[in-house]
């Protein structure tokens, strides 16, 4: 087993608390005995705005990539809204380098229950639908199990603990498609379609949501962590990590370490160094490092040696500016942000000396253009040139424009699509070609193109004819 | 297919600046439309004011300010008193933005500039360049941008993503696939509109496909109009195919007589040819759409079994003086009570009220017109064929249940109580009357195109135009007065109706009608008609006149 | 088509979990017909289609967007393995190599185009298909057999893991 399942001690275990504890198992008898749905037993008994302003308070930002507040999110539901309100639980996790719903899911559904019914509590949600991607069948069953027993117990259903509050919640499978995880492409794709992402505007979904009613859409860790809050408080809860930058989240490390795996920190309470040279330790003997992709496959990678200038506020309130290494990058949204990459899903990606950037990213490539969901132009065509074009820079077609070419294609891409998924699939490259020129230059050293494929020559085109 | 409302709310204007000027728009404007209205023209793909916005094709972007708001919560004003911006920093889509007030646009900033640049670029990387053989070249908006906005050099070095190409998806419609651009219109076309929700997109990301279901065709009686909305060579019409060069085609502005409806079209002809006819748009007729069945009815025109010269019992080869001065002779030797007259709903006002002069010039009571009637939908197509009815209740042709008449037209003709009939662009035999019955006759006149069995039983044959030969008009089903011009001239000695009916009714009446063109006739009708009063051919304009009857 | 009572009885109930609309019931009545059929062939869009009051086309543009599904049966014990960045520094193109010398299946290197078939032993009795991302990047290389999960799997390991599936 690769993964360390004895929590270490410089983690703070909130949501994986119970992950991989001896004898823990999923159904609701062991989570009862836990202490389970007494946070929800205390949340209807406060008022649903109540709650909405304990998750303001704590700050919580959204655990799925984007980091946006979720509080303020929430607070995009107006008050007095006549239509049906929809949450929905985006447990599509699929980001490359994210996993840690997996184990809320199939370890510890009920506190996702929990979260997700005291959520709907607060925002006056009937009808809830967990959006689980189709790869993980067995966490569907599970959850589905643990939905029929809330729904025994009377946590869940008509007239919940004697409150008068009812509300249905229905899992929902994905097909193996990445853009279900963009939020607007979920409720798509929920609704029968093909997960196309939704133009914003109109189509904000707490406005224009599922069947165009208000629609929250909220992932699973985020979800789990409302469910803390009501318990600690939000005021409480802020206390955890930085301003800004509160609670707890989780990270997973792959790629070349010497232990890769999960751990719930604090936020900013480690930099990625410590992360990566403690908790996960280090690299593998003899090796040095040479990239880390922080947030996910789609953040910004950074190179080994990597100097990025800081600003932040001195004991005496004045602004300093620190320079800092790429190790000394402490694991918060704002820092990450402002060394040109993001926290985004918390997948922390490793690289030692031993590899090829260029490959590496065109594995990526592979990624984003097969995930592409097509509906919009620079994506669409963007994502499939850039594979193509590392490709041939693999099998030794690279011609000396290749890394600008790249960089002008990504460029081109990000910023001008539908969806965030422009940024995702270009970034990448665009970071790749940047950080790496040396790599790219040495597979793209021919200089002349080579001649153009024989099947739109002229004649052939002309004889293909009508 | 409109839906106002019948008490229009005051709307509500608001400042918007577009390349430094400022207008004024009504709330709900699209950008796009704001900038096409203030003469910025903005490319696009997917857009189509007709269809729901996707958003996709991303070749509308433009640069978006907005007011930048003080302290006060107010926007800050420059030095014209105006409101200054701040500037979104990437560009947007136009088509999805409605108007606010006080929002800055730049259509040709450099971020415009290279953001279209950087989309032809990619809409072109995978297209097939075959603009020499493809169809839609000269009216190919690919090609169209790429010229104006695109990218002069390719930098694609890699091979074309494969694609299915002339796929026969429909009766009438070919698509290539790897021309398409993935706009969707035609997916949303028929989703919306024509509500046949017959194709839609296979397969992902780059190669993501437009396709029917293997066990549908794309047969919808609407399935011409994606042809018209795609922007590019993908969808392109079976009939019109490879038969000309769109930039050789003369347009003339007309409206399709195929049914009560009266859509507005687009005649695309050359040479004397006619080669098409595409929907026109009018918001009060026909939006931007029309039905296959009414723009492939007109194939007939170029038939080479058109009718070119008149014929006159009793006259060799007869001019058309000879001609009129026979079939006038003829028709007076019958007392009137003996002589009916069957118009038809397909003849113009003009040729009605012609018509309707020749029964006063005849003294003929017994006068109809011949409906034709035939499944309908709630779209467009209409259950009357006749595209001028409502002309033919107007000028008296027919009482308000038209065809009424006919029963006992066509009982005195078998019983031998009418010896003399006239029948104006009809088959007779549509009546139920057999040919020999027909032959019993003493005098048959007819105008007519085409051979039918009528003309071979008719002692008096005098050959008509069609509606893209002749000018003239005609009013739909919901009283719109509409106009014909003319495209192309008929072929031989075939004539304009309205002259063929003036110079038959003056060689009766041994005196001149005073009517010139058909301005003059117009105005005669006009005269005596008053739901007519203070029109002109020129009155009526492109896109119609509604009149004040039902 | 003739569908089991049981497989009814399911599709009843997924269509009760969306009462504003039962279009929404698309793909678990994709995933309940490929559970029971093994693929999704045209009767079953067809039928599928009517009992949602959809046109055929709006499930073939489900079923060729979403790669779980697929058109033609894969083998007895359906193979995904992950390609994906974290996996493939752990080793994921030697597990493909590995498995597919295993189970006799000539993995092609290349594909073009977005879907195509399963790769099919001989004997039918496996498949195996690379897959993105399966969200177990700290343990890759991973792989799904039929539903039960696999992870840092150990080329060594692959003969005892298929035995179970023989």
């Amino acid at each position: 087993m690769p993964a360390p399942r004895i929590p270490h001690p410089r983690e703070k275990r909130i949501v994986f608390a119970n992950i991989d504890r001896e004898g823990y198992t999923p159904d609701i008898a062991c989570y009862l005995r836990n202490g389970g749905y007494e946070d929800l037993k205390k949340a209807v008994k406060m008022a649903p705005a109540e709650i909405v302003a304990e998750v303001k308070t704590s700050s919580l930002r959204g655990r799925g990539g984007a980091g946006f507040p979720c509080g303020v999110k929430w607070g995009f539901i107006r008050p007095g809204e006549t239509k049906p309100i929809y949450l929905i639980c985006n447990a599509d996790e699929s980001e490359p380098g994210t996993f840690k719903d997996r184990y809320i899911i199939h370890q510890d559904p009920h506190q996702l229950m929990e979260g997700m019914i005291i959520s709907a509590f607060a925002l006056n949600v009937h009808l809830a639908y967990l959006y689980i991607r189709g790869e993980f069948p067995q966490g569907a069953q599970i959850l589905e199990q643990a939905i029929a027993e809330a729904k025994e117990k009377g946590f869940l259903g008509k007239n919940i603990l004697g409150t008068g509050f009812d509300l249905e919640i229905y899992v929902h499978r994905g097909a193996g498609a990445y853009i279900c995880g963009e939020e607007t492409g979920l409720i798509e794709s929920l609704e029968g379609k093909r997960a196309y992402p939704r133009i914003k505007p109109p189509y904000f979904p707490a406005v224009l949501g599922l069947y165009q009613c208000p629609t929250i859409v909220n992932n699973v860790e985020t979800l789990c962590h409302v469910k803390h809050i009501v318990r600690m408080g939000g005021a409480e809860y802020a206390k955890i990590g930085k301003p800004n930058n509160t609670g707890t989240r989780i990270v997973g490390v792959s790629g070349d370490v010497v232990k890769p795996g999960y751990f719930e920190i604090e936020v900013g309470s480690m930099t990625l160094g410590e992360l990566i040279n403690d908790l996960c330790g280090g690299l593998k003997p003899g090796r040095t490092l040479k990239a880390i992709i922080p947030g996910g496959s789609s953040a910004k990678v950074f190179r080994a040696g990597e100097k990025f200038k800081i600003k932040s506020k001195a004991a005496d309130g004045s602004m300093v500016e620190t320079e800092i290494g790429v190790l000394d990058i402490p694991l918060d949204f704002d820092t990450m942000a402002a060394c040109g990459s993001m926290a985004g899903s918390g997948g922390v990606i490793v690289m030692d000396d031993t590899r090829d950037m260029v490959e590496a990213l065109n594995n990526l490539n592979h990624f984003y253009a097969h995930e592409s969901c097509g509906q919009c132009t620079p994506c669409r065509e963007g994502s499939l040139w850039m594979q193509k074009i590392t490709d041939r820079l693999l099998a030794g077609g690279g011609v000396e424009s290749d890394p600008g070419l790249l960089e002008s294609v990504s460029n081109n891409i990000a910023g001008k699509t539908i969806c965030a998924f422009g940024e995702a699939c270009s970034w990448p490259t665009m970071s790749f070609v940047a950080k790496f020129p040396e790599e790219f230059a040495a597979r793209a050293k021919k200089q002349v193109p080579p001649p153009t494929p024989p099947e739109f020559l002229s004649e052939t085109l002309i004889g293909a004819g009508h | 297919m409109s839906t106002e409302a019948t008490t229009p709310k005051p709307v509500e204007l608001v400042n918007v600046q577009i390349d430094g000027v400022w207008y004024q728009f009504p709330k709900g404007t699209k950008v796009i439309e704001a900038c096409s209205q203030a003469g910025k023209f903005i490319p696009r793909y997917c857009y189509h004011p007709r269809l729901s916005t996707p958003g996709n094709c991303r070749m509308c972007m433009v640069e978006l300010g907005m007011p930048k708001m003080g302290p006060d919560r107010k926007p800050e004003l420059g030095p014209d008193g105006k409101p200054i911006h701040n500037w979104i920093p990437r560009p947007q889509i136009s088509c999805a933005q409605e108007v606010s007030e006080g929002l800055g646009v730049r259509t040709d900033s450099k971020m415009v500039q290279d953001a279209r640049k950087g989309v032809l670029e990619f809409l072109l990387i995978n297209h097939p360049l075959d603009c020499p053989i493809c169809d839609q070249a000269g009216e190919c908006r690919l090609q169209e941008f790429s010229y104006d906005f695109g990218p002069a050099k390719t930098r694609f070095l890699e091979h074309k993503v494969k694609k299915p190409k002339r796929i026969q998806i429909g009766p009438r419609i070919t698509l290539d696939d790897e021309r398409c651009i993935l706009c969707s219109r035609c997916v949303r076309f028929m989703r919306e509109v024509a509500k046949d929700d017959v194709i839609g997109i296979v397969n992902r990301g780059s190669y993501s496909t437009i396709t029917c279901h293997p066990n549908k065709t794309l047969d919808s009686n609407y399935s011409l109009n994606t042809v018209d909305i795609c922007p590019v060579g993908a969808l392109t019409s079976t009939d019109f195919r490879f038969k000309m060069r769109v930039w050789f085609l003369k347009e003339t502005k007309s409206f399709c007589t195929s049914c009560a409806t009266g859509c507005n079209t687009v005649i695309g002809a050359r040479e004397n040819l006619m080669y098409r006819q595409t929907p026109r748009e009018n918001n009060d007729v026909n939006e931007s759409w029309m039905c296959d069945y009414g723009r492939l009815n007109f194939h007939y025109l170029n038939s080479p079994d058109r009718l070119l010269a008149p014929v006159a019992k009793g006259v060799n080869e007869p001019d058309w003086t000879a001609a009129l001065t026979a079939t006038a002779s003829a028709l007076k030797s019958l007392p009137p009570s003996e002589v009916a007259l069957i118009a038809s709903g397909k003849m113009t006002n003009e040729e009605l009220f012609l018509a309707a002069g020749l029964t006063q010039a005849l003294g003929i009571m017994l006068h109809d017109i011949v409906p034709h009637t035939d499944a309908g939908d709630d779209i467009l197509l209409s259950t009357d064929r006749n595209p001028n009815t409502a002309g033919a209740k107007l000028l008296g042709l027919c009482d308000a249940n038209a065809g009424s008449k006919l029963p006992a037209i066509a009982d005195g003709i078998r019983g031998g109580t009418i010896k003399g009939l006239v029948i104006l662009g009809e088959d007779a035999t549509a009546l139920g009357l057999a040919e020999s019955e027909l032959r019993k006759l003493e005098v048959l006149v007819t105008t007519a195109m085409l051979p039918n069995l009528t003309t071979a039983s008719a002692g008096y044959v005098l050959p008509g135009s069609g509606f893209a030969e002749k000018r003239g008009s005609m009013v739909n089903k919901s009283g719109r007065l509409q106009r014909l011009n003319r495209a192309i001239q008929a072929p031989g000695l075939a004539r304009d109706d309205w002259e063929i009916l003036t110079g038959l009714t003056e060689a009766i009446t041994g005196t001149s009608l005073g009517l010139a063109t058909i301005e003059d006739v117009f105005k005669a009708m006009s005269a005596a008609t008053p739901a007519l009063t203070g029109l002109s051919l020129s009155k009526i304009g492109d896109l119609g006149v509604q009149l004040p009857i039902a | 088509m003739q569908i089991p009572t049981e497989l009814l009885a399911k599709i009843d109930e997924a269509i009760s979990h969306y009462p504003v609309s039962k279009r929404s019931a698309s793909l678990p009545l994709l995933h309940l017909f490929q559970e029971q059929f093994g693929y999704i062939s045209d009767e079953s869009i067809a039928w599928i289609a009517d009992k949602l009051g959809l046109e055929q086309i709006n499930i073939l543009e489900l079923v060729t967007f979403y790669p779980m599904f697929r058109r033609e049966p894969a083998g007895k014990v359906h193979i995904r393995v992950c390609r994906t960045l974290s996996c493939a520094l752990a080793g994921a193109d030697d597990l493909k190599t590995k498995l597919s010398e295993a189970t006799g299946i000539h993995c092609s290197k290349h594909h073009e185009g977005f879907s195509h078939p399963p790769e099919v032993s001989p004997d039918g009795q496996f498949s195996i298909e690379s897959v993105e991302c399966l969200a177990s990047c700290g343990s890759g290389p991973v792989m799904m057999i039929n539903d039960d999960f696999y992870e840092a799997v150990a080329p060594e390991t692959i003969q005892e893991i298929l035995s179970k599936y023989k």
